[in-house]
């Protein structure tokens, strides 16, 4: 057990360091109120200057122009790019989770084709998984893609795609086999979302905006060249882009935490609660240091996965209570917040009298949406109740 | 970095729990609950042969050297075991207070004994107002002679000598000395026994500098997050096995997602509270700034968290869970006790808020 740096480590995070100093826009905040549709070429702007520097996706493989970069190193890498509070890069997906899968799954043309632009933001990514009537049950998935000559013809309907207002490709799990059993008859395919008879339509959601989309595809035509992975095994190349939604996008979001606690403990100094500061009440006091101690176990909780996963190359045990821990975790955070505020917890960003522009009561009702999206507590609990502690499955 | 454990630490890991599986199964901690003293002198002597007894403490006071990382990993195998007897209040408590403050000739006639396993001890700390605000105790010596009372002193029964933190000192008594007069107190926990310890005059030797206390005390609080953190274990692997061969309605009780998903919630909390004492045992031993954030946040998690275990577990096993013949109970109480002991949930988060609420309001007036 040691958590110092490693030499390798700190060098990693010095260069880093450097690099940030010399390239970190400084006009992030007047962009990041703005709505995404207008901010996303500063993004991609961004993107573009992470490539250029070699940090637009330091876990993947050099020849693929990353830094082969380890668990740990990706973890100081999130760490650090929420330290200087730097912008999002564009292609979030596409760098985070699909480039990964096609790296994996790609043949040699496909990666040739795809992972410069991805990494260079040219072509953003997004994700066709979910269905109306396939969320936990992923895999009662009923899009369908039959195979016409040269060409998948794919009809059915998606749901809960990020970034698919503005996704030049799309990775759609479709089903090309019905006759076999639900996990077996299921394929990848990567679309151009320019292709005729695809219909984007943005879903809005809890808190006004609509960071989602619906995507409709009719008799949408699919060139057999597009399929990653062996056709009907599209379960497995699924599971893979899964496995790639959590790993060290975590120790980015222990950093977003962490900002936001030490932001509700300099308020706790300046909200009265009956006459004197928010900080001199007992129950306050106790639910922010509830909040300060748990934001720093998720961060234990994290190292200690990614200790076990650098050790055994297998995610261990540990790493699936991350999820349920930072998903309820950031619900309880949002509670202390709107109870710390009081009646401006409800206030939003257009209201002049708001806190931090509105932040609280976006933060309250997005938070809803941290134990649904990416697997539900329920299916977290599920797979810690079966896969780790061995108990018989419950569906 | 690196967060898990070394090949050494493995083994001792690994070697401890053998020891206690061996040593002191459930019929041994069942049969020396029921005596007075929970005390077993053979099971000492194997202890010491082990090393345990001087685990942490320089190798010139007869101790093994070993660090904090290995003293959290034992007291979680103790904790697992449900060791009985004074193990805790001896080595960790007063073999840690008697280290960090006494003088060298204090440390030889000791600490030296503690780690050979000849003797035990006891630290006293609370009083009648049941504070673990080090700042209240209301005990003190004049001319050397110690007046008063303390509660809820562990093991002090089977003691040889007994450290006494008094205002503004510490102080070390033999327990044969004149005026100490020790009375049990019944209490949840079977297999720790409680003591009142009151003195009449009793001739005391002043520990070096106080200084050192809170820091001794803090490894203290850590190792027992770490004791909780092997209880909870515990019960967590008896309910899961329960769980997988209790049927109803013709299946294992197990497949029901009700039962599962409090089998979840336990092994979140056990894990969040192992990674929290590991830390704790970690940023004491490198002296780390936040080694004292980092206790509280220990034990302030593993105390809350090991009663939720507990309820869990013993919800789980339904009417069983509710015998005296389960285990569950010998473990639910001593998490109890462990619960306030050094300050409960609550009082630590009121110390983590001291120290990172009121911290921040200093910056903010300096800046």
């Amino acid at each position: 057990m040691d958590l110092n740096l490693t030499a390798e480590e700190s060098q990693f995070r010095d260069e880093l360091r450097a690099w940030l100093a010399a390239n970190l826009p400084k006009d992030w905040n007047d962009w990041r109120e703005k709505p995404i549709e207008v901010s996303f070429p500063y993004l991609r702007a961004w993107q573009q200057k992470l490539h250029e520097g070699g940090w637009a996706a330091v876990s993947w493989p050099k020849e693929y122009g990353g830094r082969s970069a380890s668990l740990m190193q990706q973890a100081i890498f999130w760490e650090e790019m929420a330290r200087v509070d730097a912008p999002p890069p564009a292609n979030t997906l596409g760098l985070g989770i699909i480039g990964p899968t096609i790296i994996a799954h790609g043949t040699e043309a496909q990666k040739k084709r795809y992972i410069p632009k991805i990494l260079s933001a040219e072509e953003i990514w997004c994700q066709g998984f979910s269905e109306p009537n396939a969320g936990s049950d992923l895999a009662g998935l009923q899009t369908e893609a039959r195979l016409d000559g040269g060409n998948y013809i794919v009809n059915g309907q998606k749901v809960w795609t990020s970034f698919g207002w503005v996704g030049d490709w799309c990775e759609v799990v479709v089903r090309t086999d019905p006759s076999v059993a639900k996990h077996k008859g299921l394929t990848v395919l990567l679309v151009d979302m320019k292709s005729p008879g695809v219909d984007v339509r943005p879903l809005r959601q809890m808190t006004g905006e609509s960071e989602f989309s619906e995507i409709f595809f009719r008799d949408v035509r699919v060139p057999a060249e597009n399929v990653l992975g062996r056709v009907n095994d599209g379960w497995n190349v699924a599971i893979s882009t899964l496995m790639h939604e959590r790993g060290a996008f975590g120790a980015r979001l222990h950093v977003l935490f962490k900002r936001n606690i030490d932001r509700l403990i300099e308020l706790s100094h300046t909200t009265h609660h009956d006459g004197s500061p928010a900080a001199k009440d007992p129950l306050i006091r106790q639910k922010l240091a509830q909040c300060y101690a748990e934001i720093e176990i998720m961060r234990l909780n994290q190292l200690r996965a990614f200790s076990r996963m650098a050790a055994t190359g297998v995610p261990g045990p540990e790493g699936s209570i991350l999820k349920i821990f930072w998903s309820e975790l950031n619900q309880r955070l949002q509670q202390t917040a709107q109870e710390l505020l009081g009646s401006y917890g409800q206030l939003l960003g257009a209201d002049p009298h708001s806190i931090d522009h509105g932040i609280w009561s976006y933060g309250y009702l997005r938070s809803r949406g941290n134990t649904i999206e990416a697997g539900t507590s329920e299916i977290q609990r599920n797979i810690i109740g079966h896969f780790v502690l061995g108990l018989p499955r419950s569906y | 970095m690196q967060f898990g454990l070394s090949d050494s630490q493995r083994l001792l890991q690994d070697s401890a729990r053998k020891f206690f599986a061996a040593e002191c199964p459930m019929t041994q901690v069942r049969r020396l609950m029921e005596t007075d003293t929970a005390y077993d002198p053979a099971l000492w002597s194997k202890m010491a042969e082990q090393g345990f007894t001087g685990i942490i403490f320089p190798e010139e006071y007869d101790g093994a050297g070993l660090g904090t990382v290995e003293l959290i990993l034992l007291m979680e195998e103790a904790g697992r075991a449900l060791l009985p007897g004074p193990f805790f209040s001896t080595v960790v408590l007063a073999g840690g207070v008697l280290n960090a403050i006494g003088t060298a000739e204090q440390k030889k006639k000791y600490l030296a004994p503690i780690c050979r396993g000849e003797r035990r001890s006891t630290v006293a700390i609370l009083e009648s107002s049941a504070s673990w605000d080090l700042a209240s105790a209301q005990i003190s010596a004049v001319n050397g002679k110690l007046n008063g009372e303390k509660l809820f002193v562990p093991d002090a029964a089977v003691a040889d000598s007994i450290i006494v933190v008094a205002r503004n000192d510490v102080f070390a008594v033999d327990a044969d000395a004149p005026g100490i007069h020790i009375e049990p107190m019944s209490a949840m926990d079977l297999t720790r026994k409680l003591y009142s310890v009151r003195f009449e005059n009793t001739p005391a030797e002043k520990l070096d500098d106080p200084a050192g206390l809170q820091k001794a005390l803090d490894v203290a609080t850590a190792a027992l997050a770490a004791e909780l953190v092997g209880g909870m274990q515990h019960t967590l692997d008896i309910t899961v096995e329960y769980a997988k061969t209790r049927k109803q309605f013709g299946k294992p009780i197990g497949i029901f997602q009700a039962v599962q998903h409090q089998c979840a919630d336990m092994y979140l909390e056990t894990e969040s509270s192992r990674s929290a004492a590991y830390y704790a045992a970690w940023t004491l031993e490198e002296n780390a700034p936040d080694a004292a954030l980092a206790v509280s946040i220990a034990k302030m998690y593993a105390s809350d968290a090991s009663r939720a275990v507990g309820n869990r577990g013993i919800q789980i096993h339904g009417g069983m869970g509710f015998t005296w013949e389960n285990d569950l109970h010998l473990y639910y109480r001593r998490a109890k006790a462990s619960e306030t002991m050094f300050g409960d949930a609550a009082f630590h988060r009121e110390r983590i808020a001291r120290l990172a609420i009121d911290s921040a309001a200093r910056t903010a007036k300096s800046a």
